[in-house]
């Protein structure tokens, strides 16, 4: 028995799950794809219900992922195979080139300042610019930039090399290549998380088309005191005078193949409903829902608190988004009062519901491990087994396996690291 | 099948045929329904009460008759339930019963009578086309397309002119085509919208019999509604069916059909609900019009996926609304103006005809055309 646990994914549950390993003195990997861990969690404004910014309680989790001495952090990596067994599984994995010395990086920032291509940022949803050599945001873990190939200078025309001149610490370094390496656990974590649903796919909303119709997430990046407009609900430089979120688009939805509710998108968009109205005086705001689904701790009461700041609650589906003049009209049915109405808007924010990883069926091969018909990865019972995988010694924590809010997160991932560290703990020898 | 007056009161039947007891009353269906706004008719609700109430009785319902079965209700519907198929079934009910508009009886007559909803002689139906001298299609062996014309096109004179443009091409192009003369038949597809189930089965009868002794390889009509029906509701023909915007995009792409002018005007396109949101076919017209030399092509705001509907649908061709209100047609024209369009070119007969009328009551008919895309494309061939 290998007394390590791999965790796939370095978002809210594989750092959970990751600490809870290490906290339990086993060694934990995460493999991250990105640069930086964090996943979405770090891209959000203030979570509900509490209202708590979602940086303020991550950041710290973060740097003690960073720092635990358990904890080995893989980032910018991918697993490409995994063979063995429970106790003794060899995962390889596919070390992605930064173009960045991690031994040498001292994380200063100035290659940053003086790389001057400037680059649409994904972090920010592509609302904001990074650099061709970045970190995804400032208080990235491990803080060692990565360059661009596909946008810098150096790789596409051979000159430039500004980030190489202004390095005190010599850590750039253009000749590095993507290398593998092994690793051996005992027992896999899969947190690989989810995608969001692609709003272009339900054209009646003209995402994509007009540029004052956002997703949710985008509206998250705009709110936030480190993002691109520092924290002003603005599109193009004004402020919206009426906001309009649209519930559901992409969920319990079988014309996109997607039946299930994303159980998230209820409260998120009560909790940006109330940082629109907080932030923009004299803001209308409406939101159009089906349901409320408001099943947590403290989550009714969070609803009624935004009614009562003045949030308009309408129920039924919106139909269709259309331009007139320079605004946009939003047109539906208020279901309790039998009437069709439309709506004009500044602003139309889509509740993009929760869709599985692009890439979760090739991980499922990878792994050996089952699908649901939803496409999310598939638990081992649906009451009884949503942490096990169906494979003895894989196990699932967050979105990978379903749509889950950050606390459900958090609870699968420590249930994850808890069956993991007893099955890694059967070897130990205990004497009363 | 065939609704009977027992349906009425037997909620299980409606509820079951229809699959009414997955609804999650959302409305989308009612925010989608294009005369939703100024009519009374509410599809959302409609469905809770054919679930819900111990009896359903259409016959005070006027509003039935406002429905264009553009089908946005069902192709919106999160949970692929039908509800324009509920809309259709109680029609039915009005049929059976009696309880029909009386243009709405006049038109289905005439249907039954003559073979076209217009009031046509039936032995007349190919006058349109005396000086063409057409192959006979139901005689021809040798013919490899049947041009089914369709009542409208054949009856209509201002939608006479969109057949004479479509068979200009087809010469052009050295189609070896014929059409079905005067054994050609309404192709039901109002028919049945307008509740007329046991008048539709017969037109499918009829017509299959005719198609049976057909040797050709493609169908080619010129209303999106036969194209509909012929394709989504008859049996499997051993013909491929298209619509014209199909067959002339095919055309131009490989060469059969070239151009000898320009046309030096801006024109825009309006999806036909029965050839764009019901069957998905947006590309080719917008490509027929994309290769006409000269053209400035402006997309409406709501094109597409997302088209408004023209009110022609649905049997309305032959009723009126019950409520009043600008009508889309006219909103759809207004709209054309305002992008500085001086064509709306389409591709359905309904949709011509309820444009042309719209520039005509709104008195925009100096700053305006509406044309069929085959007439544009006739006058540079």
């Amino acid at each position: 028995m290998i007394p390590a646990v791999l965790v796939i994914g370095g978002g809210i549950a594989g750092m959970q799950a990751a600490l809870d390993v290490g906290n339990a003195g086993f060694k934990a990997y995460i493999v991250e794809k990105e640069p930086s861990i964090g996943g979405h969690m770090i891209q959000l404004d203030d979570v509900f219900p509490t209202l708590d910014c979602s940086a303020c309680i991550l950041t710290p989790k973060m740097t003690e992922v960073g720092s635990h001495s358990n904890i080995e952090l893989l980032t910018y990596s991918e697993v490409i195979s995994a063979t063995g067994h429970v106790g003794d599984f060899k995962v390889r994995i596919k070390k992605k080139p930064r173009y960045v010395d991690e031994e040498r990086c001292t994380g200063c920032g100035i290659c940053q300042q003086k790389c001057p291509w400037k680059v649409d940022s994904e972090f920010d949803m592509g609302l904001g610019k990074r650099k061709a050599i970045y970190t995804l945001f400032p208080q990235a873990v491990p803080n060692i930039p990565v360059i661009d190939p596909e946008h810098c200078a150096y790789f596409l025309k051979g000159t430039c090399r500004a980030c190489e001149r202004f390095c005190e610490a010599g850590a750039i370094d253009f000749q590095q290549r993507e290398r593998e390496i092994e690793i051996e656990a005992g027992a896999i974590i899969v947190a690989t998380g989810y995608d969001i649903f692609d709003a272009r796919l339900k054209p009646e909303y003209g995402y994509g088309k007009y540029n004052s119709v956002i997703t949710a997430l985008e509206l998250e990046r705009l709110s936030c005191a480190s993002g691109p407009t520092e924290g002003k609900i603005q599109l193009n430089g004004k402020e919206p005078q009426g906001v309009v979120f649209i519930q559901c688009v992409g969920s319990r939805d079988k014309t996109v193949g997607n039946e299930y509710c994303s159980r998230v998108c209820c409260m998120y968009t009560a909790k940006l409903a109330y940082l629109v109205k907080e932030k923009v005086p004299g803001v209308k705001v409406t939101v159009c829902y089906i349901d409320i689904r408001a099943f947590g701790k403290g989550y009714e009461q969070f609803i009624e608190r935004v009614q009562k700041e003045g949030v308009i609650y309408r129920r039924g589906n919106v139909s269709e988004v259309y331009r007139r003049g320079n605004r946009v009209v939003v047109r539906a049915e208020d279901t309790l009062l039998g009437e069709p109405y439309e709506e004009e808007a500044d602003m139309v924010v889509l509740a993009t519901g929760l869709v599985p990883r692009g890439d979760a069926r090739e991980l499922a091969n990878l792994l050996n491990i089952s699908r649901g018909s939803d496409g999310f990865l598939l638990e081992s019972h649906p009451k009884l087994g949503e942490i096990e995988s169906g494979v003895e010694g894989i196990f699932l924590a967050g979105c990978c396996q379903g749509p889950k809010d950050i606390t459900d997160c958090v609870i699968q991932a420590s249930g994850a690291a808890g069956m993991a560290c007893g099955l890694l703990a059967r070897d130990r020898h205990y004497s009363l | 099948m065939k609704t009977t007056i027992t349906s009425i009161t037997k909620k299980q039947t409606l509820a079951q045929e229809y699959d009414l007891l997955g609804c999650m009353q959302c409305g989308k269906c009612t925010a989608a329904c294009p005369v939703a706004m100024r009519s009374h008719l509410n599809i959302r609700k409609l469905m809770q009460e054919a679930l819900t109430h111990e009896s359903l009785n259409p016959i005070p319902m006027k509003e039935l008759w406002d429905c264009t079965c553009c089908s946005t209700c069902t192709i919106y519907c999160p949970r692929e339930l039908k509800p324009n198929e509920l809309i259709i079934n109680l029609r039915g009910i009005l049929v059976e019963e009696g309880h029909v508009p009386t243009t709405i009886r006049d038109a289905l007559e005439s249907v039954f009578k003559q073979g076209n909803p217009w009031g046509g002689a039936k032995n007349k139906r190919a006058e349109w086309a005396t000086d063409l001298h057409l192959k006979d299609a139901t005689r021809d062996k040798e013919i490899e397309v049947v041009y089914f014309v369709g009542c409208t096109p054949s009856y209509d004179p201002r939608v006479q002119e969109v057949a004479r443009a479509l068979v200009k091409s087809f010469n052009k192009a050295g189609v070896n085509f014929g059409i079905l003369g005067n054994e050609e038949r309404c192709c039901g597809n109002e028919v049945r919208r307008m509740g007329e189930e046991g008048l539709f089965e017969i037109l499918i009868e009829d017509n299959t019999n005719v198609f049976q002794k057909l040797d050709v390889k493609t169908m080619v009509t010129t209303s999106p509604h036969c194209y509909n029906t012929f394709k989504n509701e008859y049996p499997e023909t051993h013909f491929e069916i298209q619509h014209y915007t199909q067959y002339v995009a095919n055309l131009i792409a490989t060469g059969k059909l070239t151009f000898c002018g320009e046309v030096d005007k801006v024109v825009t396109y309006h999806d036909p609900c029965f050839l764009g949101k019901q069957n998905k076919v947006f590309d080719a017209p917008r490509s027929i019009i994309d290769s006409i030399p000269g053209v400035k092509f402006i997309e409406f705001d709501r094109s597409r996926e997302r088209s408004l509907c023209c009110e022609g649908g649905g049997g309305r061709m032959w009723v009126d609304a019950s409520d009043s209100g600008e009508r889309l047609a006219e909103v759809r024209v207004r709209d054309a103006v305002e992008m500085g369009v001086q064509i709306i070119l389409t591709a359905c007969p309904f949709c011509l005809l309820n444009l042309e009328d719209a520039t005509k009551t709104i008195g925009y008919e100096d700053k305006i055309q509406v044309m069929d895309i085959m007439e544009l494309v006739s006058q540079v061939i």
